[in-house]
This record gives structure tokens, sequence and C-alpha cells, in this order.
């Protein structure tokens, strides 16, 4: 069962292109507008190590994961699959944690691999730009993952985009903090196991609470329709 | 003995009937508290309470910034275990619980960033500073919005009351993780040149009357979240032959 959910899903990502390079469009073309419109930010930099610069890269990365968390069941929900899958699934509990998994896939780890790219555009120093990649490994799950309570929450709403943002948008906050955190303190030479512990944390938490909030938001949508 | 007594009363919590009217007694009482301890403790804390031999006067907002703050908590966490009873138990009246204290703890968290501000301005020397604890509450309130905008967008009520359980349940687990985590992030960026830690602790003719306060606080809390679930709850059960049968004796009387 876990195979053929697993392999479905791949299929899924394969296929459905839009939902990897939409998102990683949307972030480029948002630190684009970002340079352009304070090309200060990059010049200052190239003096001296920026702190600037990890904090927007990181608000982009939360806003464009935002986006993304908005179509994550809305696809299935509407198609029926989801009530299909949360019947028939043996363990549901492992179903919602694929699709969480692929969710992370398609946003969270690509843009990890492009951050080292998009931390050389905002200025950030060559030599914490393998931390910026780390940071956003550690840290992009627990976007997935409780972003997946949010949108299966508001899933069945009509627009649910803006609830979905006050819901979620908080709880990104530790994230966010320790992300940026861990990348500067790599920028001016500090030791970074204190934020890798931090952002570990939080990533474990959210995946001990997100798996059963995101099967209890989701029965409550599918009775919503 | 104690268990069994416990299981019982668990039991006909299950009815908003019978909490109906084991708190008709308890309203006025709660009221009566609360406008006392509030009078003794403004009228102790603005009054005679001394100055502070740092900030004057001025730091006797404190006396409404501190318990609002508490507060402002206290009723999330207590939404949070709402949350958790009525998703867990189905219970009727956790959702009438969580209905009557989120527009409160909205209110008092407000109260607690505004008086922060106003007690900011003199002491810190400026209306708004990102300090870790002003955030943490900053956040709260946000997760406050949040809840309330998921219950203005469901219609049926008792998917509105599992959804907001679940939100506020979720975002219980959170708010310690938040809280630390600003906190870090205020000591690393910011360092704390107004700090108040550094003063000598207070003298009790200093804290006693936030004690008052305090328990003032949390009994017009009481009050008007009872009074709210009372209202509430006969709305709900506008057509249940009790309310109709309460509505007549009242009028009798």
């Amino acid at each position: 069962m876990i195979t053929s959910a697993l392999r479905r899903e791949l299929r899924i990502l394969v296929r459905a292109k839009g939902s990897v390079i939409n998102p990683l469009a949307f972030l480029l073309l948002s630190t684009m507008l970002f340079v352009i419109a304070a090309p200060a930010l990059v010049d200052e930099a190239s003096n001296r190590p920026s702190t600037l610069a990890a904090g927007i890269l990181w608000t982009l990365v939360l806003l464009t994961q935002l986006l993304a968390l908005d179509s994550m069941y809305r696809r299935d929900f509407d198609s029926g699959v989801l009530e299909q899958t949360l019947l028939n699934a043996q363990v549901p509990f492992v179903a919602v944690l694929i699709r969480i998994l692929m969710q992370w896939l398609s946003t969270g780890f690509i843009i990890a691999l492009c951050s080292p790219l998009l931390g050389i555009a905002l200025g950030i120093a060559p030599k914490a730009l393998l931390i910026t990649l780390f940071s956003m490994l550690l840290g992009t799950p627990a976007l997935s993952l409780l972003g997946s309570i949010g949108a299966s929450v508001t899933v069945g709403f009509n627009r649910g985009g803006i609830i979905l943002a006050l819901l979620v948008l908080p709880l990104f906050l530790p994230t966010l903090i320790f992300g940026a955190d861990m990348i500067n303190a790599a920028q001016l030479g500090g030791s970074i196991m204190p934020q890798v512990y931090a952002l570990g944390l939080i990533s474990l938490i959210s995946l001990a609470i997100a798996p059963f909030a995101t099967l209890a938001g989701l029965r409550i949508s599918l009775e919503m329709q | 003995m104690v268990s069994e007594a416990l299981k019982r009363l668990w039991h006909k919590l299950g009815s908003p009937r019978w909490f109906f009217a084991l708190t008709t007694p308890w309203v006025t009482g709660l009221g009566c508290a609360a406008l006392i301890l509030l009078l003794w403790g403004t009228v102790w804390g603005l009054a005679f309470a001394p100055a502070d031999y740092q900030q004057g006067n001025s730091f006797r907002i404190m006396y409404v910034h501190v318990p609002a703050a508490m507060l402002a908590q206290s009723l999330y966490i207590g939404m949070g275990v709402a949350g958790f009873v009525g998703l867990v138990w189905r219970m009727k009246l956790a959702d009438v619980a969580i209905s009557a204290s989120l527009p409160l703890g909205m209110l008092v968290t407000a109260l607690a960033l505004f008086s922060g501000s106003v007690w900011g301005a003199p002491t810190w020397g400026s209306w708004w500073e990102w300090d870790g604890r002003t955030v943490s509450t900053l956040v709260l309130f946000f997760l406050y919005v949040g809840i309330f905008a998921l219950r203005e967008a469901i219609l049926d009520s008792t998917l509105r009351a599992r959804a907001s359980a679940l939100i506020a349940m979720v975002g219980t687990i959170n708010i310690p993780i938040i809280k630390y985590s600003v906190e870090w992030w205020n000591t690393l960026h910011q360092p704390a040149s107004f700090s108040l830690t550094e003063k000598p602790a207070m003298p009790s003719e200093m804290w006693l009357p936030l004690l008052v306060m305090a328990l003032g606080f949390y009994c017009f809390a009481a009050f008007v979240v009872l009074l709210r679930m009372r209202a509430e709850i006969l709305q709900r059960e506008m057509h249940a032959r009790w309310v109709m049968q309460w509505i007549t004796e009242r009028r009798v009387a």
C-alpha cells in the first residue's frame, strides 16, 4: 500500500511539472525584484557580510511556501481522490505523511538546492553559501509539515488563501528566526550548532504533530463539502 | 471515591443544561469579586504604592499591563485545553468556552500591547520596541486573529467547533516554541539597553497590589466568559424545554 501510494505521488510529481516549476519561478522572480528595488543591499554586501540578505531570503522562501501550500490538497480534494484515500487506506496517517513528503520534495527540497544561487544574488558571503543550503534543508520540512495543517483545514474554502496565511505564518516564525540566524552566524564566523539543534527540533516537533492534525483537518474539510 | 465523583462531574459537564444550572449562583459572586478586587487593587496601586526610584510614577501602568499580559496567554492556553476536550470527548461545552473566550482574549492581548506601548514611551523612550516579549505578544494576537478568521469562514457550527478546536490546540503547542525563539532572536540582535531586570526585586508594597489586580483580572475574565457561555448556551438550546421553563420562571419572578 505504501509503495503504491508512493509510486502514485511520484508519478504526479513528474507529470505535473508546474507544482515544482511555479514556486521556484516565483521565488526567483521575487528575489530579482528585491535586488532591483534595493541595489544597495548587494553593494554593501561586497564590503562586509550583510545580515539583511539571510532574513530576506528566508522571508521569500516562507512566502513561496505559503503560495504553494494553497494547492497542496486542492486537486485531490476536488476530484474526490482524497476522500477515497482516507476511506480505503489501512493507515490514513501514512497516506498523509507521503503527501507531505512529496509537497516538501517539490518545493522545500528544490528551493534548498537553489538557495546558494539565490544567496549569491542577494549578496550572502561565499563561505556561508553551503550553510544556506543546509539551513534550508533543515528548516523547510517544518514549513511543509506545519503548513499542511493549515492547508487541510482551509482546503474546503473557496478563497482560503488569506486565512491559510493568517493561520500558518505565526507558526513559521521560529523557523524563520533560526534559519536566518544560522546563515548569519556562518557569515560572521560563529558556531552554527545551536541553530542546527533548534531547526532540527522544530522540524521534529512538527513531524510529531502534523500528520495527526492534518488528518483531523482533512476529515473536517471533507464533511464541509 | 474521589475518582467516582470526578467521573460523575465529567459526565455531567457534557450537558449544557446542567452547566447552566450549576453556574447560576456563581455569576453574581464572580462579578462582585472582580469589582471589589479591581477597585481595591487600582486604588492601592495608583494612590498608595510607593513610587519607583528609577521610573517614578510611570511604573504604575504595570498594574494593568502585567495582569493583561498574563491573562492574554492564559485565555489562549485555556482555549487550547478546551479544544483538546472538544476534539477528544466531543463535548459541546468546549466550543461554547472557545467562542466565549476568543473575543475577550483578543481584547486583552490588544490591551497588553497598548499598555506596554504607553509604558515604553517614558521608560524606553519609544512607543514601540521590537523587544522579544513584545513580539511574542504580537504573535499571540495574530494567533487569536487566525482562529477568529477561521470561525468567521465556516458556517456549519459542528465543523466550526472542530476546526477551531484543532487550530487552538496546534497554536497552544507552538506557543512555547515561538516564545523561546523570539527571545533568542532578541538577545542576539538587540542588546538589552533598557532592561527592567536589572533593578532590584520589587518591595512587597509594590507587588501586593499587583497580586490583587491579577486576581481581579482573572475574576473579571471568569465573569465575562461565564456570562458569554451562558448566553451562548441559551441561544443554542433556544428550542429546548428547559430554556422555555427558565424564561417563564424569570418572567414570573
